[in-house]
């Protein structure tokens, strides 16, 4: 069903339910605005979207409406370019601008400003007020972002964003006409884990990226490259900006599937890792057990690596989830199969490998966050989604909205009118039950929680599913609070229209997988569509264990004279795996041990040839995200000194073993091609990703823009005539200015630019329409397929109910968003966030032991203790804590485990 | 010229004096807070914010204003938010009285200039000040409301109209006289509100 429309003359047929704003944008109609955003809808604060509305054909008068706020209805005559609604917007910018600083020389918004595009599309050029500006005083709000009040246009979008949209409590808006103030209560950090998306959502430089300014660099001086996070398993689209060999920034890249508009701030902000004193550059070779490897010549290396590899009975490798898929397969080709590792501990293997079982089966959807953000009733079952995947969590809180939106739509208000939706929908919020061991910050738009021990949340998760379908096994001696919890879920499930279950692995439970497999089968048998959504820790964890590999404790587990001759381990610090003298015991078997990683890690200390290799900014490679997505990064700058791609370095030590048959990969698609052939799972990569030959008119993409300043001069000290741009035989991409004109596939746009379009509003001009899929189909392709037929077999539960034992507790990984994750804890503005090391427990409990909050505790555990500080946290349940963990600086724990408390100082 | 920095404004600073209402002006702030349904708390925000304005100092430092967000269960940053979105609510230290005139139209035809100028004569104060005995504050306002009887200006919660120079001097000699004897106008908003 499609309705015409008039835009200036012009006929349209266009999707009726959208408002005359985004239906212009998805049209390609430049229509200036400032408040109107894809996700976040209009509210009409602004003024500046104001068109003309004529009643019929013969009204020549016509009056001036919002666009943003009017339904596109058959037969609606409208005109953009009237001469009446073009002063009105010209009159409204020059109003705005009455109080904006002339500092866009100083600003670091200038050359991606949507204010500076808004002036030129409208035509303000001249100031005829003549008084002084107001000015504001600055806040503090973190490492993220700087704050320049002065530069407020006063559009709501940042509080709009913030409060409304991430469920953020310390941004708001004070006073009121020309004195308006965003900003904290006080000087503080930003609380929220989306704070970073402020800069982007901000049309002005009011809240601009703080690590950008310390190497700051103009948007079109910046060579973009397309990436995809590596900091979870969600798999956000980001761009990556360069210049000087240096990352810049990160800055989102639209998928409609994953991440839409907006990115975390681990995974904007993480990206320091890349820039740190702690990488390494050159190949290093230690020459006894007892010392620290020591920079060695490139013949060195090459002989002592063809020296390991060829003189040895055995070679075995230990893969990455951090690394790429080739790069794995690489190291899987020069150990062979047999003798590759997956390099992640056997809880962790054994959880992959039935997740992945589990959502390849029929009866089950493993879902986008897009879909996520469309259900109406969300179990999440043992996972803290903010912390461990937090752009899920934001997705999580979009579809608590749908409740309320269905309410405001029987009252005839469009989606798109976020102000009268939320005033209509006041507290209506769809289902969100959240059951967790402690106090997670989704509890708060979460109907109901339940907090328990692991055991009994897949307890009462296996009986919801029991209550769902007669054919799911139940389970005994439920609690009558217990039973009535897991009756209430499952009506809430039973009578949305679009249920899903969240899952992870995190809590290192196979029963909750298990059991949230079940509720989704038994959903699926009631007629829904069986939706699952297990998060997994890292952002190569499925595609991992989409391979064949076994856990490194099989490796460390062999009888000495069997382990192997040689190691290859890649990018994968082990300490943060097992216990440490596993480790040790294993490092100190094998007689080399060869390591391929960019940062130090207690592994790279202990090896005996350290070959360093490239982030993800210095190589290209495909993750697997937590929906079973394959998305491909690339190179963003090439790699200085000796760094090369793991993948790379991998086929050179092939060569060296005597194995030839990596010698035809000469750039980066023979060896996806060869993964593609010779692991089925990954068959569909070949072909569905542009290769390294893809050409637009017989041209490259660029990387850089088209104002791309200092090409002939940037060098100059080292020599004045200009150098040769450096060559990626890799990718379709060129680090040059040169390049395509055209719109490149969806997942190769390196910068948003289409014309009177230089802030990355240009976005939706990429897009089918605001807040819809890429043109051409977003980025990435699913590689789960579900397998063939087979009938639902339910999984039984193992676990009995959790009993507390007296001064025992059950420790649980409460994981942190700002310090669990490796890599962008190396990195100084994530590492500021970074908490102390902390426990949670209940009064009570902490009363028993005699310890008291905010007091450091000694924590002991069956093979480790450690010194924490106690919190608070009267939910979680009596003889459960839960810990931080992952945070720099603490050992490896397998968590949970039971261990016991006491007061540090007695 | 008025100072418009709101949040960051020098005094909008927490000193972490403990403030509280009189016991019965609590019992009327909490009748106050009834009339709303449980977890409407905020509801009563607006007359709340006035009571404590009047009974506690005079204006809303941020320790009044945090105290009002510990009895309404808000956090204080809803409650700078709406204290500093209304002038009526001051956050900066004012005179025992607010003498607010009205500057707009049909005042300004019937002499509302005048008495304001005289006033910023009389008490050597520009708009915006306070007077160095802490008696009087000046303010210019938009229309109050009372067109009929101009010009106009409000002290405190009263009217005065029909203003001559004359009929100012009056007044401010009255309110002088007031001031010794520690009296305040009748009309408060407690009592308007409860």
């Amino acid at each position: 069903m499609m309705v015409k429309i008039q835009i200036d003359g012009t006929y349209y047929d266009v999707k009726p339910g959208k408002n005359l704003l985004e239906t212009c944008l998805a049209l390609g109609i430049d229509v200036p605005h400032f408040c109107y955003h894809g996700a976040m809808g209009s509210v009409g604060a602004c003024r500046l979207c104001a068109v003309k509305k004529f009643r019929d054909p013969c009204d020549q008068k016509g009056r001036i409406i919002m666009s943003c706020m009017e339904p596109v209805n058959e037969g609606l005559i409208v005109s953009v370019n009237d001469p009446d609604a073009k002063m009105f917007r010209a009159a409204i910018l020059e109003s705005l601008m009455i109080n904006h600083p002339h500092d866009c020389p100083v600003c670091d918004e200038g050359g991606e400003c949507h204010l500076q595009d808004m002036l030129v599309m409208t035509g303000h050029n001249y100031r005829r007020f003549d008084f002084k500006k107001r000015t504001h005083f600055n806040q503090y709000l973190g490492p993220f972002i700087s704050h320049e009040m002065n530069r407020c246009i006063q559009c709501y979008r940042c509080v709009r964003f913030y409060d409304d949209y991430t469920g953020g409590k310390d941004l708001a808006v004070f006073g009121s006409h020309d004195h308006l103030y965003f900003g904290r209560g006080e000087d503080g950090i930003l609380e929220s884990e989306f704070s970073g998306n402020l800069v982007e959502v901000c049309p002005t430089g009011v809240f601009t990226d703080k690590t950008l300014k310390e190497h700051y660099t103009r948007k079109w001086d910046l060579s973009n490259t397309p990436s995809v996070c590596v900091h979870c398993s969600i798999g956000c689209n980001t761009i990556a900006g360069e210049r000087y060999g240096k990352l810049r920034r990160i800055m989102s890249r639209y998928n409609g599937a994953v991440n839409g508009y907006f990115l975390c701030d681990r995974g904007r902000f993480g990206y320091q890792f890349v820039n740190v004193e702690n990488r390494i550059g050159e190949a290093q070779i230690r020459t006894s057990k007892n010392s620290n490897p020591v920079e060695a010549t490139p013949d060195m290396i090459a002989s002592a690596c063809a020296e390991a590899l060829s003189g040895s009975k055995k070679i075995a490798g230990i893969g990455s989830p951090r690394a790429s898929l080739e790069a794995n397969f690489a190291l899987q080709k020069l150990v062979g199969k047999e003798n590759f590792f997956a390099g992640v501990s056997r809880t962790e293997h054994t959880l992959a490998k039935t997740a992945i079982d589990i959502l390849q089966h029929e009866a089950i959807h493993s879902p986008s966050l897009k879909e996520i953000e469309k259900a109406d009733a969300i179990l999440i079952l043992g996972e803290d989604l903010t912390n461990t995947a937090p752009m899920a969590a934001l997705a999580v809180r979009q579809a608590a909205r749908n409740k309320g939106i269905e309410v405001a739509g029987n009252s005839g208000i469009p989606p798109w009118n976020d102000y009268a939706v939320r005033l209509k929908a006041q507290d209506v919020k769809s289902p969100i039950i959240m059951a967790n061991p402690f106090s997670a910050k989704l509890d708060e738009i979460a109907e109901k929680t339940y907090r328990a021990a692991y055991s009994d949340i897949a307890r009462v998760g296996f009986a919801v599913a029991a209550l769902i379908n007669d054919g799911a096994p139940g389970v005994k001696g439920l609690s009558k609070e217990q039973l009535s919890m897991a009756q209430h879920i499952a009506n809430a499930l039973k009578e949305a229209k679009n249920p899903m279950v969240i899952t992870g692995t995190h809590g290192g439970s196979e029963d909750m997988v298990h059991a949230a497999a079940n509720i989704a089968m038994a959903l699926f048998l009631h007629g829904k569509e069986g939706a699952l959504s297990i998060v997994f820790p890292e952002c190569n964890s499925m595609g991992l264990g989409m391979m064949d590999g076994k856990p490194f404790e099989d490796l460390a587990g062999l009888p000495a004279d069997s382990t192997c001759d040689t190691l290859v381990i890649l990018e994968n610090d082990l300490y943060r795996r097992a216990d440490q003298s596993l480790i040790d015991d294993l490092l100190e078997r094998c007689k080399n041990v060869i390591v391929l990683d960019h940062l130090i890690t207690g592994t790279t200390l202990k090896s005996d040839i350290l070959l360093p290799v490239g982030t993800f900014a210095e190589s290209e490679g495909t993750l697997v995200n937590n929906e079973g997505r394959a998305q491909r990064f690339y190179r963003v700058f090439p790699a200085e000194g000796t760094v090369i791609e793991s993948w790379r370095q991998l086929k050179e030590l092939m060569i060296f073993s005597g194995n030839h048959e990596s010698a035809s990969w000469e750039n980066f698609d023979h060896v996806a091609q060869a993964m593609s052939d010779s692991i089925p799972a990954f068959a569909k990569i070949k072909g569905h990703m542009p290769g390294a030959d893809f050409r637009i008119l017989n041209e490259k993409i660029k990387r850089q823009t088209m104002r791309f300043s200092g090409r002939t001069a940037m060098n100059a000290q080292f020599s004045v005539s200009e150098p040769k741009s450096p060559v990626d035989p890799d990718s379709p991409l060129a680090f040059s200015m040169e390049g395509a004109n055209e719109t490149p596939p969806s997942s190769l746009v390196t910068n948003y630019w289409t014309p009177g379009w230089n802030s990355n509003n240009a976005m939706n001009f990429y897009l089918d329409e605001p807040n819809g899929s890429m043109k051409g189909g977003d980025p990435g392709f699913r590689l789960l397929e579900t397998a063939a037929t087979k009938h639902i077999l339910f999984f039984a539960p193992v676990t009995g109910a959790f009993t507390p034992e007296a001064g025992e507790w059950e420790i649980v990984p409460a994981y942190q968003i700002f310090g669990s994750e490796e890599l962008s804890s190396q990195g100084p503005a994530v590492a500021e966030r970074i908490p102390e090391p902390f426990i949670i427990m209940n009064r009570r409990d902490a009363e028993e032991a005699g310890v008291k909050e905010h007091e450091m505790i000694d924590l002991t555990l069956t093979r480790s203790s450690l010194q924490v500080k106690l919190k608070i946290d009267d939910n979680i349940p009596a003889g459960v804590a839960g810990l931080s963990t992952g945070l720099p600086g603490m050992p490896f724990l397998k968590l949970p485990e039971s261990g016991r408390v006491k007061n540090s100082k007695k | 010229m008025e100072h418009n920095n709101i949040i960051n404004h020098p005094q909008f600073v927490k000193e972490g004096k403990q403030v509280s209402f009189k016991p019965e002006t609590l019992k009327k702030v909490q009748d106050l807070m009834k009339r709303y349904p449980e977890g409407r708390q905020k509801s009563a925000l607006l007359p709340v914010l006035h009571i404590a304005q009047e009974e506690l100092g005079g204006y809303l430092s941020v320790d009044v204003m945090d105290y009002v967000a510990s009895l309404l269960g808000l956090q204080p940053i809803e409650v700078y938010e709406v204290a500093t979105f209304y002038s009526m609510f001051y956050l900066d230290k004012m005179g025992k009285y607010v003498i607010e005139v009205c500057q707009t139209g049909p005042c300004a035809l019937s002499g509302g200039e005048q008495i304001l100028a005289h006033l910023q004569e009389m008490l050597e104060i520009m708009p915006g000040e306070t007077t160095s005995d802490g008696i009087f504050t000046l303010k210019t306002v938009e229309c109050l409301g009372s067109c009929g009887t101009a010009p106009v200006l409000q002290v405190n919660t009263d009217f005065h109209e029909k203003l001559t120079p004359g009929k100012v001097d009056k007044l401010l000699e009255d309110l002088r006289e007031y001031a010794k004897h520690d009296k305040s106008d009748d009309s408060t908003w407690v009592e308007k509100f409860c």
